[in-house]
């Protein structure tokens, strides 16, 4: 009897985190094929982490009020990117640069966001699908800015910034002069392999952060908010407020973590980058064994190392394997995807394993009641 | 001030309606402090109403508000809100849960009532980002548990406690608000053990010993005579009787609940019952089903159903009277076995159900019974074509189906005077532009023409005024007098069941608790009803 329990233990264990298992054997099968040195993998997951754990985090707090894995981040995103896009034209460099085009990106960000949280106000139990929606729609705002309200109303002077016909941004803003100036603040070595110490403090800073967030009044509020409205409203907690708050908050991280994310890379696209950091953000939450209304901080550091050593490894896999290194950049899109809708069907199906619970303990009770 | 000791609460010729309903009439009571009082009725007796009354409930404001006044302490109160009733002081612990299942008992105890902890940050950015005082909450928690006299696990997640627990995690809630004075308990007992009903009872006692008054409401009335020290009946929205529970007993409580003027039985439609079982055969046998339906949990219930006659299936709100049906025809999930004319019914299955001839009219008009933004004769129509292919033109020897539109008119007109539904556009008429009665006639239309064998018909007359009702249980009787149709009728009503039924089956507590001819005195089905209520 002792024993099968053991053994089923292990099966929920698989069956609840099916999907970081997946990416583990996904990983230790490529790892060999790939024929990468430890060192290399070492090296590149460091970066990675460091360039994407603080957007990946952002993610955490609207999960907390029960607004499911929404896009909002995105909107956070375009507002770094403004930020970005103005302190390179009037040439601040540096950190200085970095933090002018948070501060900058603040108000946007805070903007964007209360309009966000009022219409998933409106979409409530659908906020998943309504911000990925909604992306598209202020995407074409920011485009109509970045595109002809630059240099046309906001002045923009510097010519490597700005279109030749003089109003519009280019499709590549370079950020060479502000490139891992973060990273490479107080940078230690470790046998070859860089350290960013200053942006994992900055990482760790958000994570204490999120860490006392949750023991405040209003963290208690949105965990109350997230699990059930009605009764939190009933308790006078004011719903709609608490939701928009939480949307606020992303947005703000969001557009502080794209600023970071972007010095690392040491360029802006100007059209493109924030258009799939928000699917690429929710699909590594998700491999490190996140869901729709449960996610940790943990779950960030397994996913982000996860989803990108796959990205690192499935390349060159994929040159070994096929002779095409195109198979790469094709698998991580079609990876993130499919982890996406996988979790969204564990997450139903994990809710009608629950309800159908409970039709099985009458049963049971029944069959006892005969003996 | 004018009187010496104006009692904590008094109401004052209460009345309500809801659109020129009236389900409440007249009501008058006093309520000392530390005083227990039982309020007793069957369904619809206006319980709840009254109680959402006085706890301010936004629904009464939303249908035009109640007459006469509701005193506290001597002062005239009007509670727009739930909220203005805990500032008074009136604590209510609802029949549904109203917890957070993630939380543990204290953060549910004391939830949006945290005591808080302010630093610097809160200072600057406002007081909701002050940390919570985790050490205080646990006294606070504690304590009220203390005074509940239960034991509960202060730490344990909502969503692993028994049942039990949830409901004394309520009621520790309320009690942990220091300005309580009138605690309302809607039938607190009924997912209770024995044992922890006992324990409940013991707590009332504690609650009323420290100046708490208590207004108890239950079905199981040994409770009620255990612990109150008066009784409030209520029938059809007026108070009947209002006495001292040490002058009473069960079966005086029972007589007034249901005793209505017992000429009324006269009209039973007895008589065909023996008849019945002896003669005919058995056409559906259940045996040993559980339905998993939220709320109306059906436990180990056998029952055989005769060719032939009409079953009435009563007993009291969340007994699981409603959970049968809904059960056999697929719509929760459901064990056990069920034989129709001699062959298994798989279940789970609506489709299969439905194959064989057995229709459902649901409780759930517009849920499940209507497509409300279509016309009246594609309501009516729908099910007997995607069952039965019927007003189907084919063609091609069947591999095109087509709609034979004229048919369709014809049996809609048809269902239309024979039921006398009030339309005023006709068989074009959508179906949410109909009112209650007649959107009920179209479940019953729809589902007559299926032409089935077998008929479940749930709730028919719920909501639905006093002429449409007569109407609804005359086509019933017409259809399984005329037709031979078997039917199965449930319903909260006990005049309505014994007035059209040959056998009642009350259910209490999910199970069985008998079946009787409906010509049997109200009495001893209201007996029934409570055996064993839980």
């Amino acid at each position: 009897m002792k024993e099968k329990s053991f053994a089923s233990k292990i099966w929920n264990l698989f069956r609840n985190n099916s999907v970081p298992f997946m990416f583990i054997i996904i990983c230790a099968v490529c790892i060999p094929i790939s024929g990468f040195s430890l060192n290399y993998l070492l090296a590149e997951i460091i970066t990675r982490i460091a360039r994407n754990s603080f957007l990946i985090l952002s993610l955490l707090i609207p999960i907390m009020a029960g607004m499911g894995l929404n896009f909002g981040m995105t909107l956070g995103a375009m507002a770094g990117e403004i930020g970005l896009i103005l302190v390179s034209d009037w040439q601040i460099w540096g950190i200085p640069g970095m933090v002018l085009a948070m501060i900058i990106s603040i108000p946007i960000s805070v903007l964007l966001g209360v309009i966000c949280g009022k219409i998933m106000n409106l979409a409530r139990g659908r906020e998943m699908i309504t911000g990925y929606i909604m992306n598209y729609f202020i995407n074409g705002i920011y485009q109509l800015i970045v595109l002809y309200a630059m240099g046309a109303i906001i002045p923009i002077v510097h010519s490597s910034i700005i279109l030749p016909r003089g109003y519009g941004i280019r499709n590549t803003v370079s950020l060479l002069s502000m490139r891992q100036s973060l990273d490479n603040l107080l940078a230690i070595r470790f046998g070859g392999i860089k350290i960013p110490v200053m942006t994992f403090a900055v990482v760790a800073l958000l994570c204490l952060f999120i860490v006392w967030f949750r023991k405040t009044k209003l963290g208690q509020d949105m965990r109350a908010v997230g699990q059930d409205m009605e009764v939190a409203r009933a308790a006078g907690i004011d719903v709609e407020r608490t939701r928009i708050i939480s949307i606020v908050m992303s947005t703000v991280l969001a557009g502080f973590g794209m600023i970071i994310y972007l010095q690392n890379m040491g360029n802006l696209s100007t059209y493109t980058a924030h258009s799939q950091i928000g699917m690429f953000c929710i699909a590594a939450l998700l491999v490190g064994g996140a869901s729709v209304d449960r996610a940790s901080i943990g779950n960030v550091f397994l996913g982000v190392t996860l989803f990108h050593l796959m990205f690192i490894v499935a390349p060159s896999a994929g040159t070994v394997l096929m002779g095409d290194s195109m198979i790469g950049e094709y698998f991580r899109v079609f990876v993130s995807y499919a982890v996406i809708t996988f979790a969204l069907i564990m997450y139903e199906t994990k809710k009608r394993r629950t309800s159908s619970l409970a039709g099985r303990e009458l049963a049971l009770a029944q069959k006892e009641a005969d003996k | 001030m004018s009187d010496k000791k104006a009692p904590l609460l008094e109401m004052k010729n209460v009345s309500k309606s809801f659109f020129a309903n009236n389900v409440l009439q007249d009501i008058n009571f006093k309520l000392e402090e530390g005083e227990v009082l039982g309020l007793v009725g069957e369904n619809g007796a206006g319980k709840s109403t009254l109680m959402k009354i006085l706890f301010g409930m936004t629904v009464i404001k939303e249908t035009g508000g109640y007459g006469g006044s509701v005193l506290i302490n001597g002062e005239k109160v009007q509670f727009d809100s739930p909220f203005d009733a805990l500032k008074a002081g009136i604590g209510m612990v609802h029949q549904e849960f109203s917890l957070i299942p993630g939380f543990t008992a204290t953060e549910n105890i004391l939830l949006n009532r945290e005591p808080e902890k302010v630093s610097v940050v809160s200072k600057v950015f406002g007081s909701r980002l002050n940390t919570l005082d985790r050490k205080k909450m646990d006294e606070e928690a504690s304590e009220s548990i203390d005074k509940l006299g239960v034991m509960i696990d202060k730490n344990m997640v909502v969503n692993q406690m028994p049942v039990g627990h949830k409901q004394f995690t309520e009621i520790a809630r309320e009690l942990s608000k220091k300005q309580l004075k009138i605690l309302i308990l809607d039938e607190p007992t009924a997912v209770l053990t024995e044992k922890e009903a006992d324990a409940l009872l013991e707590s009332i006692r504690g609650m009323s010993k420290r100046g708490i008054a208590v207004i108890f409401i239950t079905h199981r009335l040994h409770e009620i005579l255990d612990v109150c020290n008066k009784v409030l009946v209520m029938r059809d929205g007026v108070i009947v009787k209002e006495t001292a529970a040490s002058e009473t007993n069960v079966d005086q409580i029972t007589k007034w609940m249901v005793g209505r003027d017992n000429t009324a039985s006269a009209k039973v439609g007895a008589g065909r019952a023996r008849l019945s079982e002896q003669e005919s055969e058995v056409i559906m046998s259940i045996k040993r089903l559980w339905v998993d339906m939220p709320g109306e949990t059906v436990r180990d219930v056998s029952l055989d159903v005769f060719n032939g006659e009409i079953l009435g299936i009563g007993g009291l709100a969340g007994q699981g009277k409603l959970g049968i049906p809904n059960g056999i025809m697929g719509l929760y999930e459901s064990g056990g076995s069920v034989k129709f004319d001699g062959k298994d019914i798989p279940l789970n299955h609506p489709r299969k159900c439905l194959d064989s001839q057995i229709a459902f009219v649901s409780e759930d008009r517009r849920g499940v019974g209507l497509l409300l933004d279509e016309t009246l004769e594609w309501n009516i129509a729908f099910p007997a074509m995607q069952i039965h292919n019927k007003f189907l033109k084919n063609y091609l020897g069947g591999l095109i189906k087509w709609r034979d539109d004229k048919a369709i008119q014809e049996i809609t007109n048809k269902y239309i005077d024979s039921l006398q539904i009030k339309c005023s556009l006709g068989s074009k008429q959508l179906a949410r532009e109909l009112s209650g009665g007649n959107q009920q006639k179209v479940c019953l239309a729809k589902a007559f023409a299926l032409e089935p064998r077998f008929l479940f018909v749930s709730e028919p007359t719920r909501g639905i005024d006093v002429g449409a009702k007569a109407l609804v249980l005359d086509a019933l009787k017409k259809f399984n007098r005329e037709s031979g149709v078997t039917v199965v009728m449930i319903s909260s009503e006990l005049e309505e069941l014994r007035f059209i039924c040959d056998r009642i089956a009350i259910v209490s507590g999910g199970k069985i608790s008998g079946i009787l001819p409906a010509d049997r005195p109200s009495e001893e089905f209201g007996k029934l009803m409570i055996s064993n209520v839980r």
